[in-house]
């Protein structure tokens, strides 16, 4: 699973007593972990995946080309998420309006699409996070 | 009670779950070097494709149906039956994965309805991971593995059957032929049929301790469990498995890397007995361990490594399954509380049915003290066992899907 990838070179100590003069605390004895991005980003391994954002629809709310985002497959999608859906068998990224039935874009370059009956469309799962590399 | 969980035609869905432009479409998967058909999805069923068919020879059929062909692609098909396997761990304490792509579930004293439950590991495995599967679920592991035929046979089924009345399920037996059933081979189906035994049913209402001297006790064995008795508890099997898992659960939880590397290592001698045993070699190795789901931040890990040349060497997979745990499924703090080694690509010892790549003499230590090597000095194995990977299969790579789980270079592109 490639997702434990994200943290391993962060080993950051972390000490969760205070420093106090005097008798060291008996918690110094538990130094924490470390931080770990894992746990950061992901909550349900087993459903979360990761993707490629391709193109510049949804600049307005952060998510530019190349861009990782991970996509949890297990949580239920709800009025204004970011959802990754597939329409006639094509992945695409959009934020999913329940009221008005619609997948927005965040570029106002891009028409809403209409969900009706006929529309093929599944939705795979919901962004939680977008990643992007400065360097 | 058990569930016999099973993914539907597993590596040919494994290839749609990141190409839903390919879902309902007909597609075959190949093995090895694409000799041989080894996966259809159903509607390449439908066309009357042949499971286990040299490719040369169906390849005019495959393109005059326009069937989309790929090689395997174990990194992906192991990675997706681990996310599968996990799933699966919510929904039972004691679970045994069978092969890749089935799991038994122990549902004694769950106290659920079970068609119901059935439905929920259907629906929640699809919709975690992606992968469509079946659930047979009854008294034993064989009714539970004919319950499974059943489930995807049977349209009315949606997937999902339970067998809890078998006396209800005489007229559905009777067409069911025996074959069909778990341990029953080519060979001894065709015994059976001397004696006019047939169908399940026929099987079924034999008298097992007059067919135990006639044929053997594990013939026996099978009509107890198709009448409701237990004789397979978990990890129990009357036949050798395709793919070889050695796992368990701890009896006290691992919090110990060292600890851990010992078990595993223990799980990879047992596995590689049984590899010699059915004189088989291996090419990919999953390694795998969890806290199990019923813990407030369950935690799971599985690394699939592709050795650059098969082999039966308990060292090698010892040594492979240890490097694993130490750098990448270990996490200090975390109560481990099942681990395991899965052999998931498995090929003949026979040389003259090896494949042009493999066909050399076995790992020599220089080579693999390389494999290990690369994994020390990457902080993350699974970009070695890629890079291991492109040697392996320059004849074959237009075929072969990106590794969309394992290889950051492959991650699948959506489009914004």
């Amino acid at each position: 699973m490639l997702i434990r990838l994200l943290s391993s070179k962060i080993k950051l100590p972390f000490f969760s007593s205070k420093v106090a003069a005097g008798f060291p605390s008996p918690a110094d004895d538990y130094v924490e972990k470390g931080l770990n991005l894992d746990e950061l980003l992901i909550q349900h391994p087993a459903s979360t995946y990761l993707a490629k954002a391709s193109g510049d629809s949804m600049t307005g709310c952060g998510i530019f080309n190349d861009d990782i985002l991970i996509i949890d497959r297990s949580l239920t999608p709800l009025h204004g998420d970011i959802v990754i859906a597939a329409i006639d068998g094509e992945l695409t990224c959009k934020f999913l309006n329940l009221r008005l039935k619609q997948l927005l874009s965040a570029n106002q370059r891009y028409p809403p699409i209409h969900i009706n009956a006929e529309t093929d469309l599944i939705i795979e799962g919901v962004v939680i996070s977008s990643i992007r590399r400065h360097k | 009670m058990y569930a016999l969980v099973d993914c539907n035609s597993f590596f040919a869905s494994c290839e749609q779950v990141f190409r839903p432009d390919l879902r309902g479409l007909p597609l075959v998967v190949l093995s090895n070097n694409d000799g041989c058909i080894v996966a259809r999805s159903k509607e390449a069923k439908a066309l009357g494709i042949p499971d286990l068919e040299p490719y040369f020879k169906q390849k005019a059929l495959l393109e005059k149906n326009g069937v989309h062909v790929f090689s395997s692609n174990y990194e992906l098909y192991g990675d997706l039956s681990s996310r599968v396997m996990t799933t699966l761990e919510g929904f039972s304490p004691d679970i045994e994965i069978y092969s890749i792509d089935e799991a038994f579930l122990s549902l004694k004293g769950l106290g659920v309805d079970l068609p119901e439950y059935g439905h929920l590991i259907k629906n929640t495995v699809y919709k975690h991971t992606g992968m469509p599967v079946g659930v047979g679920i009854a008294a034993t592991k064989t009714l539970a593995k004919l319950a499974s035929h059943i489930a995807k046979k049977s349209a009315k089924c949606d997937y999902v059957c339970a067998i809890v009345d078998v006396a209800a399920w005489s007229a559905v037996f009777r067409k069911i032929p025996v074959n069909k059933i778990w341990g029953i081979g080519r060979r001894l189906t065709k015994q059976l049929a001397d004696n006019r035994i047939y169908s399940v049913y026929d099987l079924m209402k034999q008298d097992a301790r007059q067919m135990r001297r006639r044929y053997s006790v594990n013939v026996a064995r099978t009509i107890d469990e198709l009448n409701g008795i237990e004789c397979y508890g978990l990890e129990q099997a009357p036949e050798p498995k395709k793919q070889i898992f050695s796992t368990r659960s701890f009896g006290q939880k691992i919090m110990d890397c060292t600890e851990l590397e010992q078990s595993v290592s223990q799980y990879a001698t047992r596995a590689c007995v049984k590899l010699r045993q059915q004189k088989h070699l291996v090419k990919t190795v999953s390694v795998f361990a969890s806290s199990g789901h019923f813990v407030e931040q369950p935690y799971s890990r599985s690394m699939v490594i592709k050795l650059p040349i098969a082999t039966n060497d308990t060292r090698q997979i010892i040594t492979l399954a240890r490097h694993a745990i130490r750098n990448g499924i270990f996490r200090k703090g975390v109560r481990f509380a099942r681990a395991g080694v899965g052999l998931i690509e498995l090929q003949p010892e026979r040389p003259e049915q090896l494949d042009a790549f493999s066909s050399e003499q076995p790992l020599r230590s220089k080579q693999l003290m390389g494999v290990m090597d690369s994994i020390n000095k990457r902080h993350c194995p699974i970009v070695f066992a890629s890079q291991g990977l492109q040697q392996n299969w320059k004849m074959n790579r237009n075929l072969k899907s990106p590794a969309y789980t394992t290889r950051w270079e492959d991650l699948p592109r959506i489009k914004t």
